[in-house]
């Protein structure tokens, strides 16, 4: 991380706290437990809604525009660090947290392997060719 | 409506996502491709890298230089409400292969661009493919005013093997651009169906 501190001593995670813009939303973290899930094409959907996100005091404007923008069309986290011009590092450690709080939950994309179902293929390619 | 009041919308369609790689080299019209195909004008994502970029990111007498930015072009093709096939165009820049990694993780297949003035600009992505067995297609970029050369030849200059499709191609012609992605998609399902067959057998 570009960091004032960063030369001086090692910190990570939360103990970095909010030292540089970025990841400033994300209280310095850079990971998430549940990272290893989020590709750039996960889509992810808002739970049905509870109560109000903006007086939530664990939610920062982030999480609350993540929560909203996802919740008529489920978006891919590659559309949700580009709609809100967060780098997609800052953006899967938001929804990470969002999934910690329930508030969203995330699809994962059909990995190749088990693309097996040809109807899929077949469909994307009519779907192209009716572009 | 029959819901209850409690059920104030029904839920958002949860669509099944692809992605196809763009690689190419610089300045070929991956992104132009990526724009000619896709619903919106191609979205840009930011990859800050930090810790995780050193020891692939030489940073030797940079130092003070511990992040870089990498943008990311990408299109997004809505085929139906619950199929979304995203289109993204890979960092140009050699030292970001890592990144490329991450793309390609689960990536239904690529498109190799090639301009024939500057083939050699795409020897690496095709190498790239071939060692990881991603499928992919080659399209050459048929840019004004370069002569044409035949599939084939090119074929031979980029030493591909014999599966694996050369189209040639206009990214600006949405038409054109469209074959090229059918094309990855088709060859895509072709290795998938040869691999099913190989582990079966």
């Amino acid at each position: 991380m570009s960091g004032d501190g960063q030369g001086i001593s090692h910190w990570f995670d939360d103990e970095a706290g909010p030292v540089v813009r970025p990841y400033a939303m994300t209280r310095g973290r850079t990971s998430h437990a549940a990272q290893h899930r989020l590709d750039l094409i996960a889509v992810v959907v808002s739970e049905p809604p509870k109560d109000d996100l903006e007086t939530d005091p664990l939610l920062s404007p982030e999480h609350v525009d993540i929560v909203e923008l996802c919740r008529d069309t489920p978006q891919s986290v590659a559309e949700l660090a580009a709609e809100l011009d967060l780098p997609v590092g800052v953006v899967r450690v938001l929804v990470g947290d969002l999934v910690d709080g329930e508030l969203v939950h995330v699809t994962r994309p059909v990995p190749p392997a088990e693309l097996v179902d040809e109807n899929i293929l077949r469909d994307v390619i009519s779907g192209l060719r009716a572009l | 409506m029959a819901f209850g009041c409690g059920e104030r919308r029904k839920p958002p369609v949860e669509p099944v996502t692809l992605k196809i790689l763009v690689a190419g080299g610089f300045g070929v019209g991956k992104t132009t491709l990526v724009g000619t195909v896709s619903d919106i004008r191609p979205l840009r994502t930011e990859e800050v890298l930090t810790e995780a970029g050193r020891p692939v990111d030489d940073t030797r007498g940079v130092e003070g230089k511990d992040t870089t930015t990498v943008a990311m072009d990408f299109g997004r093709i809505a085929l139906r409400e619950d199929l979304v096939l995203y289109l993204f165009g890979t960092p140009g820049q050699d030292r970001f292969w890592f990144l490329w990694d991450e793309l390609a993780t689960g990536a239904l297949g690529a498109v190799v661009l090639a301009d024939t003035r500057r083939l050699e600009d795409c020897f690496a992505a095709v190498d790239y493919f071939e060692r990881r067995s991603i499928p992919f297609v080659v399209g050459v970029n048929c840019f004004e005013g370069t002569t044409r050369y035949p599939a084939e030849t090119v074929r031979q200059a980029l030493d591909l093997d014999v599966d694996v499709p050369v189209v040639l191609c206009d990214a600006r012609e949405r038409e054109s651009a469209k074959e090229v992605v059918i094309a990855a998609v088709r060859h895509a399902g072709a290795h998938t169906a040869d691999r099913r067959r190989s582990v079966t057998t």
